[in-house]
C-alpha cells in the first residue's frame, strides 16, 4: 500500500512539473469537441443528437494520445527496471501509474466535459448522467490503455500503433457510455448501462494491470 | 537434455509437416470442389432468399475459421508464452494473416449478401460490428509482430494482445443472442439439431472441412516457410561471425 501510494505521489509530482502536457490533453479534447459544429454545421438539433457521442469519442482519443508516455519515460531512463527489481508486486506499481494517469487525463476530461456539453446544446438532463458515465468509463480506459501502453515499449511507431491495439477493445465502454447519456436524455432508464460501465470497470480493475505487468516484463527480458 | 529434445521438436514437425501439406492440400481442393458444385447447382434456392442464399456457403464457413483461427492464435499465444515453446508462437504468427483473411472475406461476402437482402451494404448491427472489431484485433496482432526489431519480444508482446482480445470471441459467438439484431441467429450449431435443410447442411459442411483443410495447408506452409527462415537467418549470423 505504501509502495503504491508513493508511486501515485510520485507520478503526479512528476507530471505537475510538466503540467504544460495535461493542459495540452484538456485543449486536445476541446479543440476535438469544437471542430464538430464546424463540420456538421452549427444546427442545433443536430448537435443536441451527436453530443453524447461526440464528448466520448473525444475523451477516448484524448485519454488515448497521453497514454504513449505512461511508461516510456521510465523504460527509457530505466526507472522501469528499478521498479521491477522492488519488492512491491509490478501489478501494483502499474495500478499506481495507471490511478495517477487516471487522476492527470481522466478527471480534468470529466471536469472539463460539462463545458462541452453546453457548446454542443446538450439536454441538460443528460449532464449528470455524462459526467456519472464518464466517472465509471475513464478510469476503464486507463486501465485498457495501460496494457496497450506496456505492450508497445521498444517498438518501431509506437504511438501509431497503440491506436491500434487500444481503440478497438474501447468500443463496449464508448457504445454503453453513449447509450447511458443517451437514455438519459430520452427519459429512459439508464441505470443498466451504467452498471455495465461498472460492471467493465470492475472486471479490468484486475486483470488489466496483470496483463500490463506481464506486457512489461517481457520487455524488460 | 531438455534443451536438446527443445531444437529437435521444430525437426520432427518439419517432417510431420511435409507428409500432411500435399493431403491437406489435396483435400481442400476436392471439398471445396464438392461443396462449391452442391452449393451453387445442386441445392434448393431459398423460398425468400432466392439464389442469394449461396452465398452462404462461403460467407458462414469464413466466420467460423475467422473465429476459430483467432481461437488458435490465442491458444497458441498462451502455450508460447507458458511453456514458451517455439512452434507454438510460430504457429500464432501463421495463423493471425489467414485469420484475418477470413474475417474480411466474412464481412465482404456478408455485406454484398446485405445489399440484396436487407437493402443496405452495412448496418451496425451488434454481430457485424463484433467481427469488424475481431479484424481490427488481427491487424493489431500482425502490426504488433512486425513491429519491433526484436523476433522473441514481438511474439510475446503479440501474445498478450491475442489473450487480451480473446473477450471478444463470445461476444460474436453469442451477440446475436443477446440483442435481437437484423443478423440472423445461429442456425446449424444448436441445441435442437440444426434449422437448417440437410440439402442445403450438406455443401455448408463440405465447405466448412475444405475450408479448414485450406487453412491447415496454409497454416504448415507458413510455419515451415518460418522454420526455414529462421534457420537461414542462423546461418547467415554464423557466416558474419565467422
Amino acid at each position: 500500500m505504501n509502495s503504491f501510494l508513493f508511486m501515485v505521489r510520485r507520478d503526479l509530482r512528476l507530471a505537475l512539473r510538466q503540467s504544460s502536457d495535461n493542459v495540452m490533453v484538456v485543449m486536445f479534447f476541446v479543440l476535438c469537441a469544437v471542430l464538430f459544429p464546424f463540420g456538421v454545421g452549427p444546427e442545433l438539433g443536430i448537435l443536441e443528437r451527436i453530443s453524447a457521442g461526440v464528448i466520448w469519442v473525444g475523451a477516448l482519443l484524448a485519454s488515448m494520445l497521453s497514454l504513449e508516455r505512461l511508461f516510456q519515460t521510465d523504460y527509457e531512463d530505466g526507472s522501469l527496471e528499478l521498479m521491477a527489481l522492488t519488492p512491491a508486486p509490478l501489478e501494483i506499481l502499474v495500478l499506481a501509474k495507471v490511478a495517477a494517469h487516471w487522476l492527470t487525463t481522466g478527471l480534468p476530461l470529466i471536469l472539463a466535459s460539462p463545458l462541452l456539453a453546453v457548446l454542443l446544446n446538450m439536454d441538460s438532463d443528460g449532464y449528470g448522467v455524462l459526467l456519472l458515465a464518464l466517472l465509471l468509463g475513464t478510469p476503464t480506459l486507463s486501465l485498457i490503455g495501460a496494457v496497450g501502453a506496456a505492450l508497445i515499449l521498444g517498438a518501431r511507431r509506437g504511438g501509431v500503433l497503440i491506436s491500434l491495439l487500444v481503440l478497438p477493445l474501447y468500443v463496449p465502454v464508448l457504445i454503453f457510455g453513449v447509450s447511458a447519456v443517451d437514455a438519459a436524455i430520452g427519459g429512459f432508464e439508464y441505470k443498466a448501462q451504467l452498471f455495465i460501465l461498472g460492471g467493465l470497470l470492475m472486471g479490468t480493475l484486475p486483470l488489466a494491470p496483470w496483463g500490463a505487468a506481464a506486457a512489461l516484463r517481457q520487455s524488460l527480458e | 537434455m531438455k534443451r536438446i529434445d527443445r531444437f529437435a521438436n521444430p525437426n520432427k514437425f518439419m517432417k510431420l509437416a511435409k507428409a500432411i501439406t500435399p493431403w491437406a492440400a489435396w483435400s481442400t481442393v476436392g471439398f471445396l470442389a464438392a461443396g462449391l458444385y452442391l452449393g451453387l447447382f445442386d441445392s434448393p434456392a431459398d423460398y425468400q432468399q432466392g439464389e442469394t442464399v449461396r452465398m452462404m456457403y462461403v460467407h458462414v464457413p469464413s466466420a467460423w475459421m475467422a473465429m476459430f483461427c483467432y481461437v488458435g492464435v490465442a491458444v497458441s499465444s498462451a502455450v508460447g508464452l507458458i511453456w514458451k515453446h517455439p512452434l507454438a508462437d510460430l504457429a500464432a504468427k501463421a495463423t493471425s494473416p489467414v485469420g484475418a483473411a477470413f474475417c474480411f472475406l466474412a464481412l465482404l461476402t456478408g455485406s454484398l449478401w446485405g445489399k440484396p437482402m436487407w437493402g443496405t451494404w452495412w448496418v451496425w448491427d451488434a454481430r457485424l460490428t463484433s467481427m469488424l472489431i475481431l479484424l481490427f484485433l488481427y491487424l493489431g496482432h500482425m502490426a504488433l509482430l512486425n513491429a519491433f526489431d526484436d523476433q522473441t519480444r514481438a511474439m510475446r508482446a503479440a501474445s498478450i494482445l491475442a489473450l487480451v482480445g480473446v473477450i471478444n470471441i463470445p461476444i460474436i459467438k453469442w451477440s446475436v443472442d443477446w440483442w435481437n439484431t437484423l443478423h440472423q441467429p445461429a442456425s446449424v450449431v444448436k441445441m435442437d439439431g440444426p434449422a437448417i435443410h440437410p440439402d442445403m447442411l450438406w455443401p455448408l459442411l463440405l465447405m466448412a472441412i475444405g475450408f479448414t483443410t485450406f487453412y491447415i495447408w496454409v497454416a504448415l506452409l507458413r510455419i515451415r516457410q518460418e522454420i526455414i527462415a529462421n534457420k537461414i537467418r542462423a546461418i547467415r549470423l554464423r557466416q558474419v561471425n565467422g
